[in-house]
């Protein structure tokens, strides 16, 4: 058995007498590609919050990289990355300056900040833009610099927000198959997504509605099970059910 | 008379030693009453395209005429006829929703009497909150009463700046068919998106990437002129399945695609072809001749551009 990288157990997030995160329980596996959909106010950035160390929830268990959400925060900050389509980069320095500020703040060697920017400049082919302002550089680029930065220090998870949200098809592969390469190295994926076919590219997906977890399986499974051609239909038949709104 | 007619539209920002061409001589006409989708990744130009044709920002080349004005020229005359809802909520946060569209009704100098038929069934959903501060709606409820403010004075033509960004399946199917509601009661709309499955919504869509168009057409013709044989390939093993399918012969290209992969074929090459290269490493694999999707098309022009 490999061991699970995100274990939780009832966990619940409630504001006043609204409850955000109701009572979900499901474990992520090392190097898995676990895909996590809901509609919009489904309470996915809730649950991604508290994972993430960031809110402390109301009730239930949980553990990140072998640590408690809620008294080791700090251990779980140092253990993940963290990557949304909105924020990421900084985009005044330079692609070679956020590398080196990111791997500084995750307390990396000067040796293994140099070691792993000349990896990643090589591998994204960005040698010539190494001193170019984030700014500079097209969507595409970025997204992908982004997701090397959110896996610079070696995290155990990486979270992805919405990671390719208003890229091109072209470039939105090329994101995907590093994050087949991450995953293949042992780093665990968690990622949400509005773009269904991606959804297909995950190896297990859970559907949030309503802040519970409805659905958690394999694409096929879960295809199988709601007698849907794809995961679009799968997803239109539980969202539908759906309550409330953001 | 085109409701929407530009030549050439250049669009640059930054100064002579270095600047983006955001718009590089984009051309294209939309008929009165048409649905026209501009679908393009972020930095495409869409954005750009909108304002200049709700003449908010001014071309740096070629003309455009919206309703037969001019976007320069004529920008008072398009103002008045024009609904723009851009792609970030613009409204007044601190004004209630019945206050906003009553502040838009007022500045059009109409009434939301005169026309509250033609957003019945748009600000009918929303109306029971109509005393709530607009900062304080669900992002659905926003996108509805940005639609009704962009209505209210009944344009000729409706011009939406990715209205589904960052929305989920179910609104985002809600959405199109508001619009279907729309085009019925003949407004012209043009609507820009990020999603290629959106495109078979739309009459007809320009295919926009990095200020170029790559292709005008009706979704069925795009999809049709595409000319190669595309064929599903899946099995056990996805991502090695991706490596090997690129060292086949009779590859042009190979991308994920869903639970599938797409493999476009050289001409000189056929589905029994692939069959035989799969049987190798990947006997547990399946393979079919497919239809081509806007995206698969989009691939191919973004790559042959």
């Amino acid at each position: 058995m490999s061991e699970s990288v995100i274990i939780t157990n009832e966990l619940t997030k409630r504001f006043s007498n609204f409850t955000a995160v109701d009572a979900i329980s499901f474990e992520v596996k090392k190097g898995e590609i676990f895909g996590f959909l809901g509609a919009n106010g489904a309470g996915k950035t809730t649950a991604m919050r508290m994972l993430c160390g960031l809110s402390i929830p109301t009730s239930g268990r949980a553990s990140v990289a072998g640590f408690d959400v809620y008294k080791q925060t700090e251990d779980i900050k140092r253990s993940i990355g963290y990557m949304s389509q909105k924020f990421s980069l900084y985009e005044d320095l330079t692609v070679k300056e956020n590398m080196q500020f990111y791997g500084g703040i995750y307390g990396m060697s000067n040796k293994a900040i140099k070691q792993k920017t000349d990896y990643v400049l090589n591998t994204l082919h960005l040698e010539n833009e190494a001193k170019k302002l984030v700014r500079s550089l097209p969507l595409g680029w970025k997204q992908k610099l982004a997701f090397s930065v959110a896996i610079f220090h070696e995290p155990s998870i990486v979270f992805l927000d919405e990671p390719t949200g208003g890229v091109d098809p072209v470039t939105r592969r090329e994101f995907w198959n590093l994050i087949y390469e991450a995953a293949e190295n042992g780093i665990t994926i968690f990622v949400t997504t509005h773009y269904m076919d991606e959804a297909e590219y995950c190896n297990r997906v859970s559907i949030m509605v309503d802040g519970k977890i409805e659905a958690l399986d394999s694409p096929t499974r879960l295809k199988q099970i709601f007698e849907a051609e794809s995961m679009g239909e799968v997803f239109l038949k539980l969202a539908r059910k759906a309550v409330r709104s953001e | 008379m085109k409701a929407v007619l530009a030549e050439n539209l250049v669009k640059r920002y930054g100064d002579k030693r270095s600047h983006t061409e955001a718009l590089k001589e984009v051309s294209f006409e939309v008929k009165q009453g048409e649905l026209f989708g501009i679908i393009g990744p972020d930095g495409a130009g869409k954005t750009s395209l909108f304002r200049i044709l709700t003449t908010l920002l001014l071309p740096d080349g070629g003309n455009a005429t919206v309703d037969g004005y001019d976007v320069v020229k004529d920008f008072k005359s398009i103002r008045k006829r024009v609904g723009y809802m851009p792609g970030r909520f613009s409204l007044y946060q601190d004004l209630s929703v019945a206050e906003n569209l009553e502040f838009f009704a007022t500045i059009f100098e109409t009434s939301i009497e005169e026309n509250y038929e033609l957003i019945k069934d748009i600000y009918s959903q929303i109306e029971p909150f109509k005393d709530r501060k607009a900062g304080k709606l669900s992002g659905g409820m926003k996108q509805k009463l940005a639609l009704s403010c962009a209505l209210i004075h009944r344009p000729s033509v409706l011009f939406l700046d990715e209205p589904t960004t960052g929305v989920d399946a179910v609104s985002r199917m809600e959405f199109w068919d508001m619009l279907q509601g729309l085009k019925k009661q003949g407004i012209t709309i043009l609507v820009s998106t990020p999603y290629m499955d959106e495109a078979s919504l739309c009459d007809r869509v320009a295919l926009i990437q990095t200020g170029n168009i790559l292709s005008i057409n009706s979704p069925e013709n795009i999809i049709s002129n595409f000319g190669r044989s595309l064929v599903a390939v899946r099995s056990n093993k996805m991502f090695d399945l991706l490596k090997d399918l690129k060292y086949f012969e009779g590859t042009e290209d190979v991308y994920a695609f869903g639970e599938y992969h797409h493999l476009v074929l050289k001409n000189s090459s056929s589905l029994a072809e692939v069959k035989e290269f799969l049987s190798a490493r990947h006997f547990d694999s399946e393979a079919t001749m497919v239809t081509p999707g806007i995206e698969d098309c989009f691939i191919a022009l973004m790559k042959s551009s």
